[in-house]
């Protein structure tokens, strides 16, 4: 196991808009190793790519309040100045954002987007020396370095996510956040780049938190996981503790397993979660998924969030397993 | 009689688009029956034609040859006026629940339109009344009659647009990615409403998707499109026993499965990405990305023929592939 890379501690992020409260992150806490790839596993609104952009340091500047740490690599990265932050983003802490289409700048050449990330960290390099980088770089995701002269437009969906990884990558980052980085993609281009990001990760070793709704992208990618609803994990462990049917999971989790239409059986009907995803700036009182809970008791309308069951790497944040009360 | 059964036939369908570097052929001889109260499902990449083929078919684009029969008649070329009156009978839902309503008008104004339009009712009131009731069908709650549509999220809004839909009781509706932009749990949602509608109202869809656990769950058939020609087509539990093309073959292993014990095992990961539609060469269109490409493929266009009852494949090599091997 060894030292954590990445330890997140009672995190949450408040936005106030028109003096409304939207309470995306709620007293969440993470860790992840060395070399560990984490799933961040939620629908809209659950608050993974708020919580992606709380460690990139990208959160707005007005309007938003947080509390709690982020540590990353023995430094604390909440409360850091910008001038520090920039040393460590892009650098060691880099992301793939969701949509290729919009990621890129149209009026650059790609090449020079590239060498733009190796230019502010590496200020020393020389105009060839960045050059060469480049090329390795685009070889690396499978792009043939003769076209780093054309513009994004030139470029298919698939290719375009394969230069923001490029762009993302090309500083060797120790934690890399992709966050949805397949949405956007045919089947037949998503499985080619899941596997390219498999051998980029074995590669180059760094940790990745992967944030995506598809279970299966998950099963295929990660080593953790960790489900989140309403701003909260409601819960997470290794791969085999949340994908195991036989072990007990949160209500939240089997109902986003059984909302699946299953390739492998015939199924007749699906069983969705009844309801809606609750919005940030309403979230009910007590535990967050009750009103859409098919187990839900009176306990869990009111009072504090359920205490933690855990078993090994396994949490659940659910009164149906709390200690005493089964 | 064969005849009746039948609701939808498509012959040899092309819609070819001029471009300044060329004809775009988007859709490229598409020859299929749908019979009443099936479900046909159209998959394929992006770019494939699969919202060509579905915009073609309600004439919402006119083809460039071949004919559309509904109901026993040629509709290829009808005049504006029968138009009108097949719209009652043959309608859409958009892939897209954002861009596909109007901002400005309420959502009592968006299912009304259709009403009004096609003059079903006499007045107001029972127009209203349908509105109501439409809703109810669809799971919306009557209190969101006055409001707009972005005041509401993913899935009702979807559920405006299926309301729409079927406001005038269709017997065909071309679904064009319905769920591909919901949650998951929002998406298991709409696609029991879907089906139910289909149980009780007795209509038959095409289902256009790219994402093939949702076409197995809620297809008859599948007809499987590559660079707007037909690939394959089967019924939907024979495509996933017993795919046959190389194309189904690849897009069925790139599937992630929600399943760890599939871990480990290798996806076959297909090369390259779909290449031009622009005059595209006559021969295989597949060719250029297949692991089983002879020169053959690189000369000859395919015929699609039936190689098992009501199986049809579309490739030179399709009794010489290795089996696939069962897990």
């Amino acid at each position: 196991m060894g030292e954590n890379l990445l330890e997140i501690k009672d995190y949450c992020v408040t936005y106030t808009v028109d003096k409304i409260n939207s309470y995306a992150v709620n007293h969440i806490n993470l860790s992840l190793g060395k070399g560990e790839t984490l799933g961040l596993v939620g629908e809209t609104g659950a608050g993974k790519t708020t919580t992606a952009l709380s460690i990139m340091g990208l959160l707005p500047k007005y309007g938003v309040k947080t509390s709690g740490e982020i540590w990353f690599d023995g430094q604390q990265l909440t409360g850091m100045k910008e001038k520090d932050y920039r040393k460590i983003r892009g650098k060691r802490i880099s992301m793939i954002f969701q949509d290729p289409m919009t990621a890129l700048n149209p009026v650059f050449r790609v090449g020079d987007q590239i060498a733009d990330v190796i230019k502010i960290h590496n200020p020393k390099l020389s105009h060839g020396e960045v050059g060469e980088k480049v090329d390795e770089i685009m070889k690396m995701v499978g792009i043939p370095p003769e076209r780093k002269v054309e513009y994004p437009h030139q470029f298919s969906g698939g290719m375009r996510q394969r230069i923001v990884i490029a762009i993302a990558i090309a500083c060797n980052p120790d934690l890399l956040l992709a966050d949805e980085p397949t949405t956007a993609l045919d089947v037949t281009i998503q499985a080619q780049v899941i596997k390219m990001m498999k051998n980029l990760q074995k590669e180059l070793n760094s940790s990745v938190i992967l944030i995506t709704h598809d279970l299966g992208i998950v099963a295929n990618f990660c080593d953790k996981v960790a489900i989140m609803y309403g701003g909260e994990i409601v819960e997470s462990g290794t791969l085999e503790d949340i994908f195991d049917k036989s072990l007990p999971h949160h209500p939240y989790t089997i109902g986003l397993f059984d909302s699946l239409p299953n390739i492998t059986e015939k199924t007749d009907r699906l069983k969705p979660i009844k309801g809606l995803t609750p919005h940030p700036s309403e979230l009910p009182d007590g535990c967050k998924f009750h009103p859409r809970c098919p187990q839900c008791m009176d306990k869990c309308k009111s009072g504090d969030n359920p205490e933690l069951y855990i078993d090994g790497t396994h949490c659940i944040q659910c009164h149906l397993y709390s200690k005493g009360d089964k | 009689m064969a005849e009746e059964k039948v609701l939808l036939e498509v012959k040899n369908l092309m819609k070819y688009f001029d471009t300044p570097r060329g004809m775009l052929h988007a859709v490229d001889d598409v020859t299929f029956k749908l019979e009443r109260g099936k479900t046909l499902g159209v998959v394929g990449e992006s770019g494939c034609g699969k919202s060509t083929l579905g915009r073609t078919i309600l004439r919402l684009i006119n083809s460039t040859g071949g004919q559309i029969f509904f109901d026993g008649e040629d509709i290829t070329h009808v005049s504006d006026a029968k138009l009108l009156e097949l719209r009652k009978q043959m309608q859409i839902i958009f892939q897209d629940p954002f861009s596909s309503l109007d901002p400005k008008m309420t959502v009592s104004q968006i299912i009304e339109e259709p009403l009004k339009i096609h003059k079903i009712y006499k007045d107001k009131k029972e127009r209203d009344k349908r509105v109501i009731e439409l809703m109810k069908i669809v799971g919306l709650d009557e209190r969101y009659v006055n409001t707009y549509p972005h005041e509401l999220d993913g899935g009702r809004r979807q559920r405006i647009g299926i309301a729409r839909a079927i406001a005038l009781s269709p017997k065909f509706i071309v679904c064009d990615e319905p769920v591909s932009a919901l949650d998951v749990s929002i998406q298991a949602q709409i696609l029991n409403l879907m089906m139910d509608l289909k149980d009780q109202h007795g209509f038959t869809y095409m289902f256009i998707t790219h994402d093939l656990s949702v076409v197995k769950h809620i297809s008859d058939e599948i007809l499987v499109l590559y660079l707007g020609k037909m690939v394959e087509k089967t019924t939907s539990d024979r495509l996933f026993e017993n795919p046959i093309h190389p194309y189904t073959k690849a897009l069925l292993s790139a599937i992630p499965i929600p399943d760890i014990s599939y871990k480990g095992k290798e996806a076959q990961v297909m090369k390259g990405e779909v290449t031009s539609p622009i005059d595209p060469p006559d021969c295989c269109r597949f060719a250029a990305r297949c692991p089983l490409a002879t020169d053959k493929c690189r000369k000859e266009c395919p015929d699609f023929i039936e190689v098992e009852p009501n199986h049809f494949v579309a490739c030179h090599y399709w009794d010489q592939q290795p089996k696939e091997e069962k897990a």
